[in-house]
């Protein structure tokens, strides 16, 4: 078992995995940019994200006090344009992307979000049921007469 | 060392590996500027002391979601006190929305300015992206000293006590993340744009952005489904 000094080669399998290992980073720190480094493309990129905020954000109250959309669904609506919205600031602004050097910020944030939709709708649902399972509290007043 | 071991006949040594690995990325200008050359080990430190800092954001934001599932859970607890749509005025809404996604605009610009050594740049980004803050802050303490003396305070429901543990957290967050501002202000100017005091602004901005984030969450899901019929 002698010593592999190219790091690389210890942990690829393929020679492609190789390939990719032995690049001098591999990751990109949350926030920043992968790609050229000068001004006018960084500006032109929060631009463009902040126009798409602004503008989902513009949907969003214009839906809230219309007739546009049948009036029960929505919050639904307005659930997917806040979801839509968390994207759009995720890439713009904070730069997560789908690229490799971003696997593991993704990964860090998708369990995230799986602890915060157990939390939300777990609590949503087990309150609604207990609710819906409880006597009232006259009722209860009047069997323990 | 099974493993390894088809990957190293080929033959091909370190050289061709090399240029292959560089080629399949297309270019690897993903550092701040001005982390290049000995770049190696300081960008090493930006990657571990962001991603870190981006555990506690995401953290953080668990933090949000408990708080907004015992707001979700109470809306219709209003002990025959006030609703939603009887507090909210949309109009101050929008305005606090605008001043957070302007702020996260420039606080995204002084970072820029920051990572190209622009004084200007970063100095004016941050003064805006702290009156901005500010001018939000103002409004929600507006929203809620008026919310207080109309008789709807924390104490009224338990709706109420879930609206301002929510929305007042977020507002801390904010107080916090300007108190943050003005020490990155303080820091460039008294020691330059070193390593550690651009890997500080890395969170820093961060710890901004996700703020607008969770806002964006709370006045869609909070005023705006409040409000509606």
């Amino acid at each position: 078992m002698n010593k592999v000094e190219n790091p690389a080669a210890k942990t690829g399998g393929t020679e492609l995995e190789v390939g990719r290992d032995s690049a001098p980073i591999g990751d990109v720190a949350p926030g920043d940019e992968h790609g050229p480094d000068d001004i006018a493309t960084g500006v032109r990129g929060y631009l463009i994200g902040f126009v798409l905020a602004v503008g989902l954000t513009a949907v969003s109250f214009y839906l809230a006090n219309s007739t546009l959309v049948w009036a029960p669904s929505i919050p639904i609506a307005l659930s997917v344009l806040a979801i839509a919205q968390m994207g759009v600031h995720l890439v713009f602004f904070l730069h997560i992307t789908s690229g490799s050097d971003n696997i593991n910020n993704v990964m860090a944030l998708a369990f995230g979000l799986l602890i915060v939709m157990l939390l939300v709708f777990g609590s949503l649902w087990i309150m609604t049921h207990l609710k819906h399972q409880t006597m009232p509290m006259d009722k209860m007043m009047q069997m323990q007469r | 060392m099974s493993a390894a071991s088809p990957a190293l006949p080929p033959g091909s040594g370190g050289g061709g590996r090399h240029g292959r690995g560089a080629h399949g990325r297309g270019g690897t200008g993903h550092l701040a500027a001005g982390l290049t050359a000995e770049g190696a080990q300081s960008a090493t430190k930006r990657i571990v002391v962001a991603y870190g800092f981006w555990i506690f954001l995401i953290s953080d934001i668990i933090i949000f979601a408990a708080l907004f599932a015992s707001y979700a859970v109470l809306t219709d607890s209003t002990a025959g006190g006030p609703r939603g749509r009887d507090l909210f005025d949309l109009k101050l809404v929008a305005i606090e929305t605008g001043c957070l996604l302007a702020s996260t605009l420039c606080c995204g610009f002084a970072g820029l300015g920051a990572n190209a050594r622009r004084n200007g740049l970063y100095y004016s980004s941050m003064a805006a992206t702290f009156v901005l803050g500010a001018i939000f802050l103002g409004i929600e303490v507006h929203e809620f000293v008026s919310m207080i003396e109309a008789g709807a305070g924390p104490s009224r429901s338990a709706f109420l006590s879930a609206f301002f543990a929510l929305i007042g957290c977020h507002g801390l967050h904010v107080t916090a993340g300007m108190l943050w501002l003005l020490t990155m202000v303080a820091q460039v100017y008294a020691k330059g744009y070193r390593d550690d005091i651009l890997r500080r602004l890395l969170c820093f901005s961060l710890f901004w952005h996700t703020l607008d984030i969770i806002w964006v969450g709370l006045f869609s899901l909070v005023y705006l489904v409040g409000v509606a019929p």
